[in-house]
Order: C-alpha cells, then sequence, then structure tokens
C-alpha cells in the first residue's frame, strides 16, 4: 500500500507549530509506517508534488507566502490551516495597525541599534503584502488546527483521524487560541 | 396560572419581574451570554442569548419572564448563529488571542470553545484602535472590546462614578473616558473599582500582573462557560493548588 503523502510549510509564522508538530515525540516513528513526507522544512524539498495532505502555518504576509499557499492548495487533497496565524494572522497580524512603509522604517532605519540604516531592496526579497491575511482569505481550507501552537496531541489526534478515514474532530478540551 | 415557564420543555419558576436570563441562572440552566451580568441593569447589546419564544427570536437578558411561556434554548440551529455571532465578535476586532493577558480568562474566548469556533470564518476587520495606557495601574486597550458596556454599567450603577461611555456609531463605535483630556489616567477610576475588574474580555486589564498565572492553567482551560459555578477570576495570582 502506498504512502500517504504529507507537505507542510510554515508561512508568516515562527515554525513554533512545526516545533509542536515534533512534540508528537516517539509516535511520529510510528506515524511514519503509514506517511512520508514530501514538500516541509523536514525533509527540504522545494515544491511540492502532488500529495494527501497539507499542514500549512503561518498567514500570508509578503507574495511569496500567497504563491506557496496556491502550489499547497493546487497540489494537496486536503489542506489544513494550522495555528493563530494561519487561522486569523495571529501575531503578525499585529502589522496590521500600521502601514508597511511605517514598519519598514521602524525596523531598518528608527529601530533600536540598527546598525547601517537602510531599507532592503534585493529584487529576489519578496514584495510584502500591505496587510497580513489568514488563509482562508485566499484559498479554501478544509480543517482548522487551532492553537499557539497547536498541541503535539492536537496534531496527532487529527493525522490519526484522517487516517483512519473519520472526518477530523478535538475533544473540546484540546481546543485552545492560545 | 402558576409562575412558571419552559426551557427547552424543562418547568422552572420565576418571580415577577425576572427576566427569562434571571430564571435560567437562579435554576442553572446555562443561556449563553457575554454582556450580562447579574445586578447591572440588562443590556441586551451581544444577542448572544438570543432564544426563541413562539417562533421569534428575543434576547432572554431583556425579556420578561411570563407564566407558561416557551422558550427554546439549546438547539442546534440557535447554537450555530450564536457561534456566528462569537465570530462576528472575533473579526471585528483584533482579538488575538496569545498576544492578550486575559487569554484562558476571557469570557468571548471561552464562548469560542463552548461552540466549537475554530476560525473567524469572515475576513478580519483589523481595525485601528487606540490604547490607553496613561494609568497608573490599568490599560485600556480598545482592540479588545466588545461594546458591551459592563463597564459603563458597573462604574454608574456600582461604584457611583461615571467614567466609561461608548461614542459613535457603527464600526466607529468605541468607547471613551469621561475626562477632558480622554485618558483613563485622569479619571477616578481605581483598581479597586468594580468597572476595574468587569471587563469580559481583554480590553480593561489590571499592570503588572498579566502573566502570573500561567496559559493552560486559567479558568477557561480548566472549566467551560457553561458551567454556572465558573465565577469571574482576576488576572492577580491567588495561591495555586498545587504550590
Amino acid at each position: 500500500m502506498s504512502k500517504i503523502r504529507i507537505a507542510t510549510t510554515s508561512l508568516a509564522g515562527c515554525f513554533g507549530c512545526h516545533m509542536s508538530f515534533l512534540d508528537m515525540d516517539e509516535r511520529l516513528v510510528g506515524l511514519l509506517e503509514y506517511v512520508e513526507f514530501d514538500r516541509s522544512p523536514l525533509t527540504d524539498i522545494k515544491h511540492c508534488q502532488p500529495c494527501d495532505i497539507g499542514l500549512v502555518e503561518g498567514g500570508l504576509c509578503n507574495a511569496e507566502n500567497v504563491h506557496v499557499l496556491r502550489e499547497f492548495r493546487q497540489q494537496c487533497k486536503i489542506l489544513i490551516a494550522v495555528g493563530a496565524c494561519a487561522i486569523n494572522g495571529g501575531v503578525p497580524a499585529m502589522r496590521n495597525h500600521y502601514t508597511v512603509q511605517e514598519c519598514l522604517e521602524e525596523a531598518y532605519l528608527n529601530g533600536v541599534g540598527v546598525d547601517n540604516p537602510m531599507i532592503p531592496s534585493d529584487p529576489e526579497l519578496p514584495l510584502l503584502l500591505s496587510k497580513v491575511h489568514p488563509l482562508h482569505e485566499v484559498v479554501r481550507v478544509d480543517y482548522y488546527l487551532p492553537g499557539c501552537p497547536p498541541s503535539g496531541d492536537a496534531f496527532f489526534t487529527i493525522l490519526s483521524d484522517l487516517l483512519a478515514g473519520k472526518e477530523p474532530s478535538l475533544p473540546k478540551a484540546m481546543l485552545h487560541y492560545d | 396560572m402558576s409562575n412558571t415557564l419552559f426551557i427547552d420543555g424543562q418547568e422552572i419558576p420565576f418571580a415577577p419581574g425576572q427576566t427569562i436570563m434571571d430564571a435560567s441562572l437562579e435554576a442553572g440552566i446555562y443561556i449563553p451570554h457575554l454582556c450580562h451580568k447579574p445586578g447591572l441593569t440588562p443590556h441586551g447589546s451581544c444577542k448572544l442569548c438570543t432564544v426563541e419564544v413562539d417562533g421569534r427570536s428575543v434576547s432572554a437578558c431583556t425579556l420578561p419572564a411570563a407564566a407558561g411561556m416557551k422558550v427554546d434554548n439549546n438547539t442546534p440551529a440557535l447554537q450555530e448563529v450564536r457561534k456566528t455571532l462569537v465570530q462576528m465578535l472575533f473579526v471585528e476586532g483584533n482579538h488575538l488571542c496569545p498576544t492578550c493577558s486575559k487569554t484562558g480568562d476571557c469570557t468571548l474566548q471561552a464562548l469560542g470553545y463552548h461552540f466549537g469556533m475554530l476560525d473567524g470564518h469572515f475576513p478580519p476587520f483589523y481595525p485601528r484602535r487606540e490604547v490607553d495606557a496613561s494609568h497608573p495601574d490599568l490599560v485600556l486597550d480598545r482592540d479588545r472590546c466588545v461594546l458591551c458596556e459592563l463597564c459603563v454599567r458597573a462604574s454608574r450603577e456600582q461604584d457611583g462614578k461615571n467614567v466609561f461611555a461608548i461614542s459613535g456609531r457603527g464600526a466607529s463605535a468605541h468607547i471613551i473616558v469621561n475626562t477632558s483630556s480622554g485618558k483613563l489616567g485622569d479619571s477616578d477610576l481605581t483598581l479597586d473599582d468594580a468597572a476595574a475588574h468587569i471587563c469580559p474580555v481583554g480590553a480593561i486589564l489590571p499592570k503588572n500582573h498579566g502573566c502570573e498565572v500561567p496559559f493552560g492553567r486559567r479558568t477557561f482551560d480548566l472549566h467551560s462557560v457553561a458551567e454556572s459555578d465558573v465565577a469571574h477570576v482576576g488576572l492577580q495570582k491567588t495561591e495555586h493548588h498545587d504550590e
């Protein structure tokens, strides 16, 4: 039997959800009997082949995030928004109170301890969006896994349910936005 | 006819003058609510206590109970409507739970948990709102204000002061402070006022005590908002059971 293919990525996130994913600890070994990883920071594969499940951490703060998200949506049968940032923008969305110009000036010109003040302008840098957005504003999201981050148990629950062919659900005690 | 009404078919008594909410709270039946607090004049603004009486949607916190009244409360349709109301409250403010020291003690968040809310569903507004940190002991963060007016009412009715009001209409409605500068620091609000602790969300918070109780050990981490004995818990650390 071929294995279930899972892709993961972190967009405008902190990789905390990926760290929490690894908190499944030894259960990952059992999981690997049934799944294999495609594009993911864990494999360093750069582009997504057709997958069964896509786990997307983080919201959308720049053009590259939108591009990657569309690739995931195109290639993954099931797309899961993982964590607060993917669901409502989270901490990065706190910059939505300010213009991009104000953010750049604070970070690269006027911030405390800035050496050689200069706003980066390398053409390879992805352009920032004017605001940070949650995933569901751009693509259809199949499931949401809230939490900052979702616990290893929450990851294990949603993946176990999906592997068993069940509609995934979380016990209420595991539902957290923080 | 005796003074009883029926909530989801369960007959409960009421005293003349009581609302549906008063009677249900006394009978230990949970009707979800955010802007209601016993002892304060009902406000009827959050609409989370929407129930159906004879097929009409009404606010349980404002409608007087009547003999023989048949109230639908815990129905799948109403729970779905209430969840949508919570989602609308989330997206119209800046409710970023991981950044808020009220997380775990927040009634809005607990209602989200209660209704199994996973996402805001609607595009978030990300409104830009003013933070007022001028008070030595309290901070007013309008990002999280849900315009429930609990602080407005508590200040007037319990503290005998008149510190807060709502100004503006529609999307520009916001909480204002009754001082010539508009700053909380110039008001006579003190840390021991009811209005300083009544905020159901993280809009009015005590300074310097935000993280004394760790995430995961707070009121709604351990209890459901539907438990009738869940008292409001302040953010100041008290002795923990495992210490």
